[in-house]
Protein backbone atom coordinates (compact mmCIF):
# COMPACT_ATOMS: atom_id res chain seq x y z
CA UNK A 1 0.00 0.00 0.00
CA UNK A 2 2.83 2.33 0.91
CA UNK A 3 4.48 1.82 -2.44
CA UNK A 4 1.30 2.75 -4.26
CA UNK A 5 1.10 5.95 -2.24
CA UNK A 6 4.64 6.98 -3.23
CA UNK A 7 4.80 9.83 -5.74
CA UNK A 8 5.88 9.05 -9.29
CA UNK A 9 9.14 11.03 -8.79
CA UNK A 10 10.62 8.06 -6.82
CA UNK A 11 10.84 5.87 -9.96
CA UNK A 12 14.46 6.77 -10.87
CA UNK A 13 15.70 6.07 -7.28
CA UNK A 14 13.94 2.72 -7.38
CA UNK A 15 15.73 2.00 -10.65
CA UNK A 16 19.03 2.98 -9.03
CA UNK A 17 18.30 0.72 -6.07
CA UNK A 18 17.60 -2.14 -8.44
CA UNK A 19 21.03 -1.70 -10.01
CA UNK A 20 22.66 -1.63 -6.59
CA UNK A 21 20.92 -4.88 -5.71
CA UNK A 22 21.97 -6.44 -9.04
CA UNK A 23 25.57 -5.30 -8.45
CA UNK A 24 25.55 -6.73 -4.90
CA UNK A 25 24.22 -10.06 -6.19
CA UNK A 26 26.85 -10.18 -8.93
CA UNK A 27 29.51 -9.48 -6.31
CA UNK A 28 28.20 -12.18 -3.97
CA UNK A 29 27.95 -14.75 -6.77
CA UNK A 30 31.45 -13.83 -7.97
CA UNK A 31 32.82 -14.37 -4.50
CA UNK A 32 31.04 -17.70 -4.17
CA UNK A 33 32.43 -18.78 -7.56
CA UNK A 34 35.92 -17.81 -6.42
CA UNK A 35 35.53 -19.76 -3.18
CA UNK A 36 34.17 -22.75 -5.05
CA UNK A 37 37.06 -22.67 -7.51
CA UNK A 38 39.53 -22.53 -4.63
CA UNK A 39 37.85 -25.45 -2.86
CA UNK A 40 37.80 -27.55 -6.03
CA UNK A 41 41.52 -26.87 -6.55
CA UNK A 42 42.29 -27.81 -2.95
CA UNK A 43 40.45 -31.10 -3.26
CA UNK A 44 41.90 -32.06 -6.62
CA UNK A 45 44.83 -33.94 -5.09
CA UNK A 46 48.25 -34.38 -6.68
CA UNK A 47 48.64 -34.50 -10.45
CA UNK A 48 47.92 -38.06 -11.49
CA UNK A 49 49.49 -40.81 -13.54
CA UNK A 50 48.88 -40.38 -17.26
CA UNK A 51 48.65 -36.61 -17.12
CA UNK A 52 51.22 -34.24 -18.56
CA UNK A 53 53.61 -33.15 -15.83
CA UNK A 54 53.76 -29.42 -15.18
CA UNK A 55 57.01 -28.03 -16.57
CA UNK A 56 59.24 -26.13 -14.21
CA UNK A 57 62.68 -24.60 -14.00
CA UNK A 58 64.83 -25.36 -10.98
CA UNK A 59 67.80 -23.26 -9.94
CA UNK A 60 70.02 -25.68 -8.08
CA UNK A 61 71.99 -24.93 -4.93
CA UNK A 62 75.17 -24.84 -7.02
CA UNK A 63 73.67 -22.26 -9.38
CA UNK A 64 72.72 -24.43 -12.36
CA UNK A 65 69.37 -24.03 -14.07
CA UNK A 66 67.47 -27.19 -14.97
CA UNK A 67 64.26 -27.13 -16.96
CA UNK A 68 62.05 -30.19 -17.33
CA UNK A 69 61.09 -28.95 -20.80
CA UNK A 70 64.75 -29.35 -21.81
CA UNK A 71 64.79 -32.91 -20.47
CA UNK A 72 62.29 -34.31 -22.98
CA UNK A 73 63.45 -37.69 -24.21
CA UNK A 74 64.73 -38.62 -20.77
CA UNK A 75 63.08 -40.21 -17.79
CA UNK A 76 62.96 -37.69 -14.94
CA UNK A 77 62.44 -38.52 -11.27
CA UNK A 78 61.23 -35.43 -9.39
CA UNK A 79 61.58 -35.85 -5.65
CA UNK A 80 60.10 -33.32 -3.20
CA UNK A 81 61.90 -33.26 0.16
CA UNK A 82 62.92 -31.03 3.05
CA UNK A 83 65.67 -31.12 5.64
CA UNK A 84 63.11 -31.00 8.48
CA UNK A 85 61.23 -33.99 7.02
CA UNK A 86 62.13 -37.16 8.93
CA UNK A 87 60.51 -39.64 6.44
CA UNK A 88 62.59 -38.02 3.68
CA UNK A 89 65.71 -39.37 5.39
CA UNK A 90 64.46 -42.95 4.87
CA UNK A 91 64.83 -42.69 1.10
CA UNK A 92 67.64 -40.13 0.76
CA UNK A 93 70.53 -42.61 0.53
CA UNK A 94 68.58 -44.93 -1.79
CA UNK A 95 67.70 -42.10 -4.15
CA UNK A 96 71.38 -41.17 -4.34
CA UNK A 97 72.30 -44.81 -5.02
CA UNK A 98 69.67 -45.04 -7.74
CA UNK A 99 70.90 -41.82 -9.33
CA UNK A 100 74.37 -43.35 -9.50
CA UNK A 101 73.05 -46.56 -11.06
CA UNK A 102 71.35 -44.58 -13.83
CA UNK A 103 74.04 -41.93 -14.25
CA UNK A 104 74.57 -41.25 -17.96
CA UNK A 105 71.63 -43.49 -18.78
CA UNK A 106 69.02 -40.97 -19.91
CA UNK A 107 67.53 -40.91 -16.43
CA UNK A 108 67.68 -37.62 -14.53
CA UNK A 109 67.04 -37.21 -10.81
CA UNK A 110 65.86 -33.79 -9.62
CA UNK A 111 65.46 -32.89 -5.95
CA UNK A 112 63.02 -30.12 -5.14
CA UNK A 113 63.61 -28.74 -1.66
CA UNK A 114 60.24 -27.75 -0.22
CA UNK A 115 59.99 -24.75 2.20
CA UNK A 116 63.41 -25.15 3.73
CA UNK A 117 66.32 -23.06 4.90
CA UNK A 118 69.41 -23.21 2.72
CA UNK A 119 72.08 -24.01 5.36
CA UNK A 120 70.06 -26.94 6.68
CA UNK A 121 69.25 -28.12 3.16
CA UNK A 122 72.93 -28.08 2.21
CA UNK A 123 73.81 -29.93 5.43
CA UNK A 124 71.17 -32.55 4.61
CA UNK A 125 72.57 -33.05 1.10
CA UNK A 126 76.09 -33.35 2.52
CA UNK A 127 74.98 -35.80 5.21
CA UNK A 128 73.50 -38.21 2.65
CA UNK A 129 76.18 -37.53 0.04
CA UNK A 130 73.57 -36.44 -2.51
CA UNK A 131 75.14 -35.30 -5.77
CA UNK A 132 72.22 -35.18 -8.21
CA UNK A 133 70.75 -31.70 -8.89
CA UNK A 134 68.79 -30.21 -6.02
CA UNK A 135 67.30 -26.75 -5.62
CA UNK A 136 64.78 -24.80 -3.58
CA UNK A 137 61.12 -24.64 -4.51
CA UNK A 138 61.04 -20.85 -4.63
CA UNK A 139 57.65 -19.39 -3.67
CA UNK A 140 56.47 -23.05 -3.58
CA UNK A 141 55.58 -22.67 -7.25
CA UNK A 142 56.68 -26.20 -8.21
CA UNK A 143 54.89 -27.96 -5.35
CA UNK A 144 51.78 -25.90 -6.11
CA UNK A 145 51.93 -26.90 -9.77
CA UNK A 146 52.20 -30.57 -8.73
CA UNK A 147 49.59 -29.99 -5.98
CA UNK A 148 51.71 -31.90 -3.48
CA UNK A 149 50.23 -32.64 -0.09
CA UNK A 150 53.55 -32.89 1.76
CA UNK A 151 57.01 -34.38 1.64
CA UNK A 152 58.39 -36.71 0.53
CA UNK A 153 56.62 -37.17 -2.77
CA UNK A 154 58.14 -38.45 -6.01
CA UNK A 155 56.96 -38.20 -9.60
CA UNK A 156 58.40 -40.23 -12.44
CA UNK A 157 58.11 -38.52 -15.79
CA UNK A 158 58.39 -40.48 -18.98
CA UNK A 159 60.46 -39.24 -21.94
CA UNK A 160 57.30 -37.60 -23.32
CA UNK A 161 56.78 -35.59 -20.13
CA UNK A 162 53.80 -37.66 -19.04
CA UNK A 163 53.68 -38.85 -15.42
CA UNK A 164 54.30 -42.59 -15.25
CA UNK A 165 54.15 -43.09 -11.48
CA UNK A 166 53.56 -41.15 -8.30
CA UNK A 167 54.94 -42.09 -4.90
CA UNK A 168 53.39 -40.40 -1.87
CA UNK A 169 55.70 -40.93 1.09
CA UNK A 170 59.21 -42.38 1.05
CA UNK A 171 60.40 -45.18 -1.22
CA UNK A 172 60.93 -48.21 0.99
CA UNK A 173 63.97 -49.59 -0.83
CA UNK A 174 66.38 -49.15 -3.71
CA UNK A 175 64.50 -51.91 -5.55
CA UNK A 176 61.27 -49.96 -5.40
CA UNK A 177 62.99 -46.98 -7.01
CA UNK A 178 64.67 -49.01 -9.74
CA UNK A 179 61.44 -50.86 -10.50
CA UNK A 180 59.59 -47.54 -10.87
CA UNK A 181 62.33 -46.15 -13.12
CA UNK A 182 62.42 -49.31 -15.25
CA UNK A 183 58.66 -49.22 -15.63
CA UNK A 184 58.87 -45.55 -16.71
CA UNK A 185 61.57 -46.46 -19.22
CA UNK A 186 59.58 -49.46 -20.42
CA UNK A 187 56.72 -47.20 -21.42
CA UNK A 188 58.94 -45.32 -23.87
CA UNK B 1 122.59 23.30 8.22
CA UNK B 2 123.08 19.55 8.07
CA UNK B 3 123.16 19.05 11.83
CA UNK B 4 120.04 21.09 12.14
CA UNK B 5 118.31 18.85 9.64
CA UNK B 6 119.64 15.88 11.50
CA UNK B 7 118.29 17.23 14.72
CA UNK B 8 114.90 17.90 13.06
CA UNK B 9 114.53 14.38 11.70
CA UNK B 10 114.08 12.62 15.05
CA UNK B 11 111.57 15.23 16.15
CA UNK B 12 109.65 14.81 12.88
CA UNK B 13 109.70 11.05 13.31
CA UNK B 14 108.47 11.28 16.84
CA UNK B 15 105.71 13.65 15.68
CA UNK B 16 104.68 11.10 13.02
CA UNK B 17 104.65 8.31 15.59
CA UNK B 18 102.67 10.50 17.92
CA UNK B 19 100.14 11.25 15.22
CA UNK B 20 99.88 7.57 14.35
CA UNK B 21 99.35 6.63 17.97
CA UNK B 22 96.74 9.37 18.32
CA UNK B 23 94.96 8.13 15.20
CA UNK B 24 95.05 4.57 16.58
CA UNK B 25 93.69 5.76 19.91
CA UNK B 26 90.89 7.69 18.17
CA UNK B 27 90.07 4.73 15.96
CA UNK B 28 89.91 2.53 19.07
CA UNK B 29 87.60 5.02 20.72
CA UNK B 30 85.40 5.04 17.61
CA UNK B 31 85.46 1.31 17.13
CA UNK B 32 84.68 0.35 20.71
CA UNK B 33 81.14 1.81 20.66
CA UNK B 34 80.63 0.17 17.26
CA UNK B 35 81.57 -3.16 18.80
CA UNK B 36 79.18 -2.49 21.68
CA UNK B 37 76.40 -1.81 19.13
CA UNK B 38 77.15 -5.02 17.21
CA UNK B 39 73.62 -6.40 16.76
CA UNK B 40 72.82 -9.53 18.71
CA UNK B 41 69.09 -9.89 18.11
CA UNK B 42 67.17 -10.90 21.21
CA UNK B 43 64.30 -13.40 21.20
CA UNK B 44 61.89 -10.47 21.47
CA UNK B 45 63.34 -8.85 18.36
CA UNK B 46 63.17 -12.14 16.47
CA UNK B 47 59.60 -12.79 17.63
CA UNK B 48 58.54 -9.27 16.66
CA UNK B 49 59.29 -10.23 13.04
CA UNK B 50 58.24 -13.86 13.43
CA UNK B 51 54.73 -12.94 14.55
CA UNK B 52 54.23 -11.15 11.24
CA UNK B 53 54.97 -14.39 9.42
CA UNK B 54 53.19 -17.72 9.32
CA UNK B 55 54.63 -21.22 9.28
CA UNK B 56 54.67 -22.29 5.61
CA UNK B 57 53.96 -25.94 6.41
CA UNK B 58 51.54 -25.79 9.35
CA UNK B 59 48.03 -24.40 8.94
CA UNK B 60 47.49 -20.91 10.41
CA UNK B 61 50.30 -20.99 12.98
CA UNK B 62 52.28 -17.78 13.47
CA UNK B 63 56.01 -18.36 13.31
CA UNK B 64 56.70 -16.98 16.80
CA UNK B 65 54.62 -19.67 18.52
CA UNK B 66 55.16 -22.55 16.11
CA UNK B 67 56.82 -25.48 17.93
CA UNK B 68 58.18 -27.46 14.95
CA UNK B 69 61.82 -27.91 14.01
CA UNK B 70 61.19 -26.20 10.68
CA UNK B 71 59.86 -23.10 12.44
CA UNK B 72 62.90 -23.06 14.74
CA UNK B 73 65.05 -23.03 11.57
CA UNK B 74 63.07 -20.11 10.17
CA UNK B 75 63.37 -18.17 13.42
CA UNK B 76 67.12 -18.79 13.26
CA UNK B 77 67.06 -17.39 9.72
CA UNK B 78 65.29 -14.26 11.02
CA UNK B 79 67.95 -13.90 13.72
CA UNK B 80 70.72 -14.22 11.11
CA UNK B 81 69.12 -11.62 8.87
CA UNK B 82 68.58 -9.20 11.77
CA UNK B 83 72.21 -9.65 12.77
CA UNK B 84 73.17 -8.71 9.21
CA UNK B 85 71.23 -5.47 9.65
CA UNK B 86 68.21 -6.38 7.52
CA UNK B 87 65.00 -4.44 8.16
CA UNK B 88 61.69 -6.12 9.01
CA UNK B 89 60.40 -5.41 5.52
CA UNK B 90 63.50 -6.92 3.89
CA UNK B 91 63.09 -10.08 5.96
CA UNK B 92 59.40 -10.34 5.10
CA UNK B 93 60.20 -9.82 1.42
CA UNK B 94 62.86 -12.54 1.63
CA UNK B 95 60.41 -15.00 3.21
CA UNK B 96 57.75 -14.17 0.61
CA UNK B 97 60.30 -14.71 -2.18
CA UNK B 98 61.38 -18.03 -0.71
CA UNK B 99 58.08 -19.51 0.44
CA UNK B 100 55.34 -17.48 -1.23
CA UNK B 101 52.94 -14.79 -0.06
CA UNK B 102 51.05 -17.23 2.15
CA UNK B 103 53.72 -16.84 4.85
CA UNK B 104 52.79 -13.18 5.28
CA UNK B 105 50.30 -12.34 8.04
CA UNK B 106 48.94 -9.50 5.89
CA UNK B 107 48.72 -10.38 2.18
CA UNK B 108 50.36 -7.86 -0.17
CA UNK B 109 47.88 -5.54 -1.88
CA UNK B 110 47.99 -6.90 -5.43
CA UNK B 111 45.89 -9.09 -7.70
CA UNK B 112 43.02 -10.89 -6.02
CA UNK B 113 44.44 -9.90 -2.61
CA UNK B 114 42.87 -6.50 -3.19
CA UNK B 115 39.53 -8.12 -2.35
CA UNK B 116 40.71 -8.56 1.24
CA UNK B 117 41.25 -4.83 1.57
CA UNK B 118 38.39 -3.55 -0.58
CA UNK B 119 35.50 -5.84 0.30
CA UNK B 120 35.03 -5.06 4.02
CA UNK B 121 34.80 -1.26 3.56
CA UNK B 122 32.72 -1.76 0.42
CA UNK B 123 30.26 -3.99 2.28
CA UNK B 124 30.07 -1.43 5.08
CA UNK B 125 29.41 1.39 2.62
CA UNK B 126 26.70 -0.56 0.76
CA UNK B 127 25.10 -1.70 4.03
CA UNK B 128 25.16 1.89 5.34
CA UNK B 129 23.61 3.17 2.12
CA UNK B 130 20.83 0.56 2.21
CA UNK B 131 20.16 1.30 5.90
CA UNK B 132 19.98 5.04 5.22
CA UNK B 133 17.60 4.49 2.30
CA UNK B 134 15.35 2.20 4.34
CA UNK B 135 15.21 4.63 7.26
CA UNK B 136 14.42 7.49 4.92
CA UNK B 137 11.59 5.46 3.39
CA UNK B 138 10.20 4.67 6.85
CA UNK B 139 10.37 8.33 7.81
CA UNK B 140 8.58 9.35 4.64
CA UNK B 141 5.90 6.70 5.17
CA UNK B 142 5.39 7.86 8.76
CA UNK B 143 5.07 11.50 7.63
CA UNK B 144 2.53 10.58 4.95
CA UNK B 145 0.41 8.35 7.21
CA UNK B 146 -2.85 10.07 8.30
CA UNK B 147 -2.83 11.23 11.91
CA UNK B 148 -5.13 9.26 14.18
CA UNK B 149 -8.41 11.15 14.73
CA UNK B 150 -9.04 12.74 18.14
CA UNK B 151 -11.34 10.76 20.37
CA UNK B 152 -14.89 11.69 19.51
CA UNK B 153 -17.14 13.04 22.27
CA UNK B 154 -19.96 10.99 20.88
CA UNK B 155 -18.00 7.80 21.38
CA UNK B 156 -19.92 5.86 24.05
CA UNK B 157 -16.74 4.52 25.51
CA UNK B 158 -15.28 8.04 25.94
CA UNK B 159 -18.55 9.25 27.32
CA UNK B 160 -18.57 6.45 29.88
CA UNK B 161 -14.99 7.24 30.85
CA UNK B 162 -15.83 10.90 31.35
CA UNK B 163 -18.82 9.98 33.52
CA UNK B 164 -16.74 7.65 35.57
CA UNK B 165 -14.06 10.32 36.15
CA UNK B 166 -16.64 12.89 37.15
CA UNK B 167 -18.23 10.48 39.64
CA UNK B 168 -14.92 9.69 41.28
CA UNK B 169 -13.48 13.20 41.14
Amino acid sequence: MEIMNEPTTSTPSRGGRRWVIIAVWIGVLGLLALLGFGLIRRQEGPVGVGTRAPDFTLTTFDGRTMSTADLRGKVVLVNFWASWCIPCEQEAAELQQASQIYAGDEVVFLGVDYVDTEPEARAYLARFGITYPNGPDLRTSISQAYRTRGVPESYLLGPDGVIRSVKIGPYSSLEEITQAVESARGGE
Amino acid sequence: MEPVRASLRPSLLSAKWGAALLALAISCLWSSPALAQEPTPSDDQVNAVARQLYCPVCENVPLDVCPTQACAQWRATIRDKLALGWSEQQIKDYFAAQYGDRVLAAPPARGLNWLVYLLPPLVLIVAGFLLWQTMRRWQRAAAQAPASPPPSETDPYVQRLEDELKRRG
